[in-house]
């Protein structure tokens, strides 16, 4: 098991390389496309419910990245008086698009990581809340230790909690063939009730409102401006998440692995594979890092878990690795993309009067192209290239 | 040819889906500008949200001024939904909901010019030692621009089990919450007032399940979203031989609404609203609802608004100021009729109390 190639490499001939570089072209040319089709077409529901999708789609706009014109003015009032608080207000909405993306991009390469080997993961969702519980408990009960020390405390206990509620469908798996899909569903609805428990009695803090306490100023993940910006450290360990997947799926042995089996099962175990020991590793890993999406969000942003804390991160995150081909880069290209759409959102409902659900419409037109990559190829006339293709996961006999 | 189908029948599809999901606001001139921010329900859950924010447009419509909503999908919203009013320089922003009171306190707060409503939530809200301002509660002091609009359900809650005790033929009436907090138990508290009162004047002993004041304790599903949970809930209360069920959950009792009619076992008590009118479709085995008028409430504190005279505090709405109270009842006779009244007038006067 010295190879640490991709598992079928095609032979080195011309036309193969070329076949490669025009299927790596249409990779990134289908997503571009899907996007763009799903913005025009929801525009076209805008324009149908009565509203200027011009009008939407600026205030989407001014609404993810800030206006052009108030960040120049801020930065005027800063050279010349020393004063801070126009530009702080200037970049809010970018920041804001940034911290809303952070819990994505975690979440996102851990359904990702679990496509790699041929294991849907619904279960995001469940492993996120979990992580967070873990975190915050870890966050508000140890008292008196340095950041230094509290603050990774903190981060691995959402990671091992995520892990633990991954590893269970994992092994479920593995051990006794139960579908990963039908037991991590279970898990969430587990992890939701679990969570509504916990957050009613044994982890509520004092006052009648059913949430944790707050976490320690020690176990916070750093903001790097002053309120109400929120954007902080944990959009970087996102990032580096991200390399360190890829690192994981493409340059180790144990990531050939984990590939090997999503590619074929049959062939990996008679190549002398443990399949049973890479699906729950694999799950492990996918509920670390849909974990550390709680964990971000708790420690970064909300600082206390409450029963809406989470949008559907664990389940938007689905959506995000199918666009982003299961592939960690693509991950954070998808996971920044919602990010700006739901960072926009909001001031693209307060300024054109249009629901925030059509962000949820737009999202869901955006997969179906994905999903169903024929469409958008026959809408544009794109030939299409036979290539090996990933595998996203096995059927039910499997 | 083809693709105009397809694209057409897309366009079709998500049309109906946008008109499902609600329209937007109606912007007026009048320079007074009015948002409010959702609580997690979203602006059409038929509850607390929606209501709050039929006192908005009622305002719009009256007063001319400029009302708009933000839905918060999450926690980590009603920071960035408050911002958001707070950018467009909004006159008074309504928060919805005890879960925003700390966001809406820290708001306030630093924005003095900027006026707030908050429903089901008052300050000062930090009691004890135990606390940090801003964080485990909103403010130790009262704020003065900011108004709590909080509700003497427990009245209405009264009338509602006195109607429940005079509707019931197997001698046991039933509640359930979503999570013992102030605001769901207060309904539950004069629920079981008014039956036992009801046993006194009439010498009956009709019982409650699912609620206990003496106790502090009773029946509560833990989650304001499962109609799953709402529908075992009137099951079990049905076996154990109830016949009216009060469920204070918001969506959950609509759980419970189906399983009365499927089985013709049970009655409900609606709860915020008329649910004959939010839920009509369950008109058939809607009793009565306990109503938590909070359009009123929210039309007040935006006409203050209007006129210079808003002034941070709290406003309690009561049976006396029209705050709370009680639908129809069903098929009443023209005595409970009577009663009723006579005890709303009493709750009004303060010639009966709850206790």
């Amino acid at each position: 098991m010295k190879k640490t190639d991709t598992p079928s490499q095609p032979p080195e001939t011309r036309t193969a390389r070329e076949n490669q570089r025009d299927s790596i072209w249409q990779a990134l040319l289908v997503p571009v496309l899907a996007v763009v089709t799903g913005l025009l077409l929801g525009g076209v529901v805008i324009l149908a419910s009565g509203a200027n999708p011009l009008e939407a789609y600026g205030a989407l706009f001014t609404g993810s990245f800030g206006k052009p014109a108030n960040l120049i003015a801020g930065l005027g009032i800063l050279f010349s008086t020393g004063e801070n608080a126009a530009l702080i207000k200037a970049i809010y909405p970018f920041t804001e698009s940034l911290v809303i993306a952070t819990p994505y991009i975690f979440a996102g390469l851990s359904v990702a990581i679990g496509f790699r080997c041929g294991l849907f993961n619904i279960g995001a969702e469940g492993q996120f809340f979990i992580g967070a519980l873990c975190s915050a408990f870890v966050g508000y009960s140890l008292k008196g230790l340095p950041m230094i020390v509290h603050l990774p405390l903190a981060i691995m206990g959402g990671a091992l909690g995520g892990a633990l509620w991954g590893m269970i469908p994992g092994y479920l798996k593995a051990r006794f063939g139960a579908h990963e899909v039908v037991n991590t569903i279970m898990m969430n609805w587990i992890a939701f009730r679990l969570s509504d428990w916990l957050l009613s009695g044994p982890m509520k803090a004092s006052g009648f409102r059913p949430v944790t306490p707050n976490v320690l100023a020690t176990a916070e993940l750093p903001r790097f401006f002053s309120a109400p910006l929120r954007f902080n450290l944990g959009f970087f360990i996102a990032l580096l998440a991200a390399y360190l997947v890829y690192w994981f799926l493409f340059k180790t042995t144990l990531g050939f692995e984990i590939r090997a089996v999503g590619a074929n099962p049959d062939a990996a175990k008679y190549a002398g594979m443990n399949i049973i020991r890479n699906f729950v590793l694999v799950m492990a890993l996918a509920g670390a890092l849909a974990g550390l999406a709680g964990t971000a969000q708790v420690l970064g942003v909300d600082h206390w878990v409450g029963q809406g804390f989470s949008a559907g991160y664990g389940f938007d995150a689905i959506a995000i690795a199918l666009l982003g081909k299961s592939h960690p880069a693509g991950v954070v290209m998808a996971a920044l993309l919602f990010g700006f759409l739901r960072g926009g959102a909001t001031n693209m409902q307060s300024m054109a009067g249009i629901p925030i659900d059509i962000i949820s419409i737009i999202q869901g037109l955006v997969i179906v192209f994905i999903a169903a990559p024929g469409i958008i190829r026959w809408i544009y006339r794109i030939r299409a290239i036979k290539t090996e293709t990933t595998v996203l996961t096995r059927g039910w006999g499997s | 040819m083809k693709k105009i189908y397809f694209v057409s029948a897309l366009l079709i599809i998500a049309s109906m889906v946008l008109a499902a999901c609600g329209g937007s606001a109606a912007p007026a001139a009048g320079g007074i500008k009015v948002g409010q921010v959702t609580d997690l329900g979203g602006i059409d859950d038929k509850s607390f949200n929606a209501t709050a924010y039929a006192g908005i447009e009622q305002a719009v419509a009256e007063l001319g001024v400029e009302g708009k909503y933000l839905e918060s999908t999450q926690q980590a919203d009603y920071n960035k939904n408050i911002q958001q009013f707070l950018d467009e320089d909004t006159d008074l922003i309504v928060t919805v909901g005890f879960l925003l009171g700390v966001d809406t306190a820290v708001a306030a707060k630093a924005n003095p010019g900027t006026n707030f409503a908050i429903v089901d939530y008052a300050y000062p809200d930090c009691f004890g030692t135990d606390f940090v301002e801003g964080q485990t509660c909103g403010s130790a002091t009262e704020l003065s621009n900011v108004l709590g609009l909080v509700f003497a359900i427990d009245q209405a809650g009264f009338l509602a089990g006195y109607a429940a005790a005079a509707s019931t033929e197997t001698g046991k009436v039933a509640t359930f919450g979503g999570i013992n907090i102030p605001p769901v138990a207060a309904f539950m508290i004069g629920y079981e007032a008014g039956v036992n009162y009801y046993n006194a004047q009439k010498g009956t002993s009709v019982e409650v399940l699912g609620w206990d004041t003496a106790a502090n304790a009773g029946s509560f599903t833990g989650n304001f979203d499962s109609l799953d949970d709402g529908r075992s809930f009137a099951e079990s209360f049905v076996q154990e031989g109830a016949d009216i069920v009060m469920p204070v959950a918001g969506p959950v009792g609509l759980g419970s609404a189906a399983y009365c009619q499927e089985t013709g076992s049970c009655k409900i008590i609606g709860v915020d609203t008329d649910w004959t009118v939010s839920s009509p479709e369950y008109t058939d085995i809607i009793l009565t609802s306990v109503l938590k008028n909070m359009n009123v409430a929210v039309y007040d504190a935006i006409k203050a608004q209007v006129d210079g005279t808003f002034a941070g505090g709290v406003y309690v709405g009561t049976i006396a100021n029209g705050g709370v109270g009680l639908a129809d009842v069903a098929g009443a006779s023209a005595e409970l009729k009577a009663e009723l009244e006579a005890i709303r007038e009493a709750l009004g006067n303060g010639s009966l109390t709850v206790q």
